[in-house]
């Protein structure tokens, strides 16, 4: 306990830069971007729960959207971002937004409220919804950043990405704790997944190695903060 | 007894085997053609199946050939044991040339053959609890039992402690509806309250009729029991703790001091059963065996772990009388007829006294001659468990399975299969299920969620109506609403969920780089379980399959591991301790012996001069009492505590201590806790503070740590995630992993941590959370039994201050750094971990 309060440097995340930009690891697993107060979630896949009941008749609690929203709230209401991105499968398919309720749908228009609302394509909603308000594209380039849903292989340095959902494994004195990350070589970023219902890749599975050819360092989200681990201290699953 | 229940055909029978039959035959063949249900409490060897199927046999032989139908069915919790009882069937019907045909339906019974036993059934069916969910969810289900006479349940006490046995009271109360004046007998081993049985075989909630018929018959308050039935005594086992002449160790399981004296008695034997408590003693106890068998003699192991064709050459040898000696789990707990075995060895603490008469039942399975047995402890208080359990043997006193309060989730398993069998009647179902003995107090509101929770998920955001599994027609009833759904049911039925396992293979090495190994290469050796992996670091050597093995990691779900050097000990343990914690009955057996110096002239000398040296250093307490002792040992405090109430109660026990200690600004760092008790470290002296606040002690045990402390640490804990994961599959809120089927990718599982994280906020009140919570009370966390604790020892606690460690202590400090230690934060451990790359980065 001693050794987690000595070493907190920050309570609200883990400052990086990367192209030259400052950014800001919030231990929600959001991503903010200070000098384009800017607030970047990857992977929400909201209505996940429904889109099971809807396919296979398995009935998971209904509350995941309400869920990862509330969680967006509290980040948006604590950095008061001008602009909120979302790093795609911002919805578990196409038809997700049809089947959310009323009140989740208000809940995001009351969101967007007076600010920018980006919500960039993934694999899982590659279609644009409707009804949700803001707007969409495929790519989005802030400054020296480029935000895509996929991480490319061999991209130009400043990339922030999601869709790996990327998860960190430390193992000690026969306990383990996993949780979701960032990823970064200071070259490229990417994002934990923020959907209350989305799993976790371990960072050491292969589909991580070309992307990261020269190591990398994983930033867990813990209970009270964001944990600088490296590369030798991660296990794999 | 009236001589014409017994048929002349069955007397000639008797007597031409030169056999007699048995009063208690008798007596339940008379019972039950008196149209009554009955309990057979009788010991193993006592012609209990020949019993049971006794009234069947009578009444089919006197039908005749012009019968049709299923006249009797018979349940048993193991597979091979209905295969086994088919073959022993066989016996008096070929001898009798009775026209009645048996059957068995099991998992592995071929489609076609399920479908014509459905369309033309035979006289008996013999099956499990699963395979008798699945045929009263069928749609024929109501023909198929209408006709059933008598249903036979086997090892019912084995079956009535668990979610099998709350589903398979179910089944009988949907048996009694569909047939009407059905007789049920259960067959057990002797227990010593057979009451929670009997009411488990009869309604609980008696028909208009049956309730005028009692109400003259007997006074209204008396609950609804089946007849008793009870075998006389038989042989008195030959049983003993094996003494080898040596001092054991104070902790550790292994017995390995004792492995020469066991080798040297399958040496002197036919053949050998050696009961261990776990895979892993298992293994070990094989290891070391093969280590000493120089006679080359044929010894076999025999674990859940095992790849299912080695378990059955194992068994096909040992029925063809081959094998010498099996080391062997619970696997063959239960009633499997297999050879001649001679003698029975249980290595480790027996746990349960009802546990060892069973294990010891195994040797010699005629009733007449003594079943010959020798308990061997792995440490000196195993001894002291011995000891309790040869005078437990000795009285023929038993531990009586506590009755179950029927667990929601399994109702709701079973709610979903009536509705694929047909529409029901929510009133008239609700009255089938509290005629259950363990839903018998189930409330109509409960009831109501229950089939809330089928249909729609029972959430309070009603999302989910439009795809409801089950729908409310214009006549009230419930009907399932496609064919998915019913095959859902199918692939769900049950209640075992067996931990997610993993494939052990033998890794080959990269060339040139030593310590890396190829993924993929290599055999599979069999499957382990994954918590077990889990604790795994690479480098560490353990026992698989026979082998000492090195773990080198994990790679796509497979454990890849090396052969070890020769000579190497596996470092991971084939100690384990034990899956079962032990008995309430048998922990009150040891406190006594340990409180009375009277006792210990029966004791092995070793452990009367232990117990004599803690009394000089220390105390032994009261029997009721508990004993606290604290004392700093380099540069740390420790405070240890003596319930004897079970590891799992222990563990509870210490976390919830920890948060006090912590509260309390103890610092304390890290607890281990075994069978017996607890030990906590802190960097704070604790001594001193007791000896400034006396009653500090009394508050630390105060019974108040279950409320508040247990809720919030129950909320985190990882145990109780695993019980909800239980339960969601139980419920078929999730889909059950079968083994073999691989994991799939990140966005198709979703892990029920989560579910349980979200449910836990959204709505703790659900139906699957309270089913949780219900099993954490009796199972992995064990907190009825804390609580019992807890009032026990009000105003009973007796602490020591110490200037250093005493004997009794010592037994469980040495747990430490074997068992894991609890109660450390997920932030610390990430905090470590982050002040080792900051030392790279500095260094």
């Amino acid at each position: 306990m001693a050794l987690a309060k000595r070493l907190e440097k920050t309570v609200k995340g883990t400052d990086l830069s990367l192209a030259g930009e400052a950014l800001s690891l919030d231990r929600s697993g959001a991503l903010w971007l200070p000098e384009h107060r800017t607030l970047v979630v990857s992977d929400l896949h909201l209505e996940k729960g429904s889109a099971y009941a809807a396919r296979s008749g398995q009935f998971l609690p209904p509350f995941d959207t309400r869920e990862t929203l509330s969680c967006l709230h509290e980040a948006i209401q604590r950095l008061d971002p001008a602009c909120v991105v979302a790093l795609g499968d911002s919805f578990h398919d196409a038809r997700g937004p049809e089947r959310m309720e009323p009140g989740d749908r208000a809940m995001i228009a009351a969101l967007q409220e007076g600010r920018d609302w980006v919500w960039i394509a993934g694999n899982h909603d590659a279609a644009v919804s409707e009804g949700v308000g803001g707007r969409y594209c495929e790519t989005l380039t802030l400054g020296g950043l480029t935000l895509r849903h996929e991480p490319l292989v061999g991209a130009g340095d400043g990339e922030i990405a999601g869709h790996l959902h990327p998860c960190g494994k430390v193992s000690m004195r026969g306990r383990s704790v996993r949780r979701r990350c960032f990823v970064s070589d200071g070259r490229r970023l990417v994002m934990p997944a923020f959907g209350a219902y989305t799993g976790g890749l371990n960072v050491r599975d292969v589909a991580f190695e070309p992307l990261f050819a020269n190591g990398f360092t994983a930033y867990l989200l813990g209970d009270g903060r964001v944990f600088a681990i490296g590369r030798s201290m991660l296990g794999r699953d | 007894m009236p001589p014409s229940h017994l048929p002349p055909l069955f007397a000639e029978w008797f007597s031409d085997r030169g056999w007699q039959p048995r009063p208690h035959q008798l007596e339940l063949l008379a019972t039950v053609r008196g149209g009554r249900s009955a309990l057979l409490v009788a010991p193993t060897g006592a012609g209990k199946t020949l019993a049971g199927f006794l009234p069947s046999l009578v009444e089919l032989s006197e039908a005749g050939k012009g019968r049709r139908g299923l006249h009797t069915l018979y349940v048993s919790p193991l597979k091979a044991l209905a295969v086994d009882i088919a073959r022993n069937l066989d016996a008096p019907i070929a001898g009798m040339n009775l026209p009645v045909t048996v059957e068995t339906r099991t998992g592995d019974t071929p489609a076609h053959k399920r479908t014509r036993q459905i369309a033309r059934p035979p006289d008996i069916l013999l099956t499990t609890p699963e395979q008798l969910s699945l045929l009263l969810a069928h749609r024929e289900a109501e023909g198929l039992f209408a006709g059933l006479r008598t249903v036979v349940l086997d090892e019912l006490h084995a079956l009535v402690t668990s979610k099998r046995g709350d589903l398979l009271a179910l089944a009988l109360a949907r048996l009694r509806r569909l047939a009407p004046g059905l007789r049920a007998i259960g067959l057990s081993a002797t227990v010593r309250e057979p009451d929670e049985l009997r009411k488990y075989l009869v309604s609980q909630t008696p028909s208009r009729s049956q309730a005028a018929e009692q109400a003259v018959a007997a006074p209204a308050a008396a609950p609804a029991m089946a007849d008793l039935v009870v075998a006389g005594g038989g042989a008195k086992p030959d049983l003993h703790m094996l003494d080898i002449g040596r001092t054991l160790p104070l902790a550790g399981h292994t017995a390995r001091h004792a492995m020469p004296a066991i080798y040297d008695l399958i040496r002197a034997h036919r053949t050998v059963l050696v009961f261990v408590n776990t895979r892993l003693q298992a293994e070990y106890t094989f290891q070391e065996l093969w280590r000493l068998n120089e006679d080359t003699l044929p010894i076999a192991l025999h674990h859940g772990s095992l790849d299912a064709s080695q378990r059955r050459r194992v068994e096909a040898a040992m029925a063809a009388g081959q094998l010498r000696a099996i080391v062997c789990t619970a696997t063959l707990d239960l009633g499997i007829d297999w050879g001649d075995v001679d003698l029975v060895v249980n290595v480790g603490a027996p746990k349960g006294a009802s546990r060892i008469m069973q294990r010891i039942g195994r040797a010699n399975h005629r009733m007449d001659e003594p079943s010959k047995a020798y308990l061997v402890p792995g440490n000196r208080f195993e001894m002291l468990e011995c000891r309790a359990a040869l005078d437990a043997v000795e009285e023929a006193a038993q531990d009586t399975p506590d009755a179950r309060i029927g667990a929601p989730d399994v109702l709701a398993q079973h709610v979903l299969g009536m509705a694929c069998a047909d529409a029901f009647d929510p009133l008239d179902l609700y009255d089938e299920i509290v005629s259950a003995a363990p839903y018998a107090g189930l409330t109509w509101e409960e009831f109501e969620a229950v089939v809330d929770y089928v249909a729609t998920g029972g959430y309070a955001l009603r999302a989910y109506e439009r795809f409801a599994k089950i729908l409310r027609g214009a006549d009230g009833k419930w009907r399932v609403r496609d064919a998915r759904v019913a095959q859902q049911y199918r692939m769900n039925v049950g209640t075992i969920v067996e931990s997610t396992h993993v494939k052990v293979r033998l890794a080959r090495h990269l060339r040139g780089k030593p310590g890396t190994v190829i993924p993929k290469t290599g055999k599979v050796l069999g499957e382990i379980e994954e918590d077990f992996c889990e604790t795994l670091t690479v480098g560490d050597t353990f026992l698989f399959a026979g082998e000492v093995l090195r773990f080198e990691g994990l790679a796509e779900d497979e454990c890849m591991a090396t052969r070890a050097g020769p000579g190497t000990d596996p470092a991971i343990p084939s100690y384990a301790g034990s899956k079962f914690p032990l008995s309430t009955f048998l922990a009150a057996r040891v406190r006594a012996i340990i409180a009375d110096p009277f006792e210990w002239d029966r004791l092995p000398p070793q452990l009367a001069t232990y117990l004599a040296q803690q009394r000089r250093h220390s105390l032994l307490p009261g029997e009721r009492d508990l004993l606290v002792e604290t004392f700093p040992r380099s540069g740390r405090y420790y405070l240890t505590a003596f319930p004897f109430e079970g590891r799992l109660a222990h563990q509870t026990l210490g976390m919830l201590l920890t948060r006090r200690l912590e509260r309390a600004r103890l610092r304390p760092l890290g607890f281990a806790a075994n069978d017996y008790g607890i030990a906590i470290w802190m960097t704070k002296d604790v001594s001193e503070r007791i000896a400034l606040s006396p009653s500090f002690v009394e508050a630390l045990f105060d019974e108040d740590m279950l409320g508040d402390d247990l809720e919030a640490w129950l909320d985190e804990s990882a145990m109780m995630k695993r019980t909800f994961r239980q339960c969601a599959v139980i419920a078929g809120l999730i889909e059950r992993r079968f083994p073999g089927q691989k994991k799939t990718g990140r966005q198709v599982t979703i892990s029920t941590d989560l579910i349980y994280d979200v449910l836990r906020r959204h709505q703790p009140d659900h139906l699957l959370l309270r089913a949780a919570r219900q099993d954490a009370a009796t199972g992995l966390l064990d907190v009825t039994r804390l609580g019992m604790m807890l009032r026990r020892i009000r105003g009973r606690i007796i602490h020591r201050s110490l200037d250093r460690v005493s004997p009794l202590s010592v037994s469980v400090m040495l747990e430490i750094g074997r068992e894991r230690v609890y109660g450390e934060g997920a932030d610390d451990i990430l905090a470590e971990a982050e002040a080792a790359l900051l030392e790279e980065a500095l260094g």
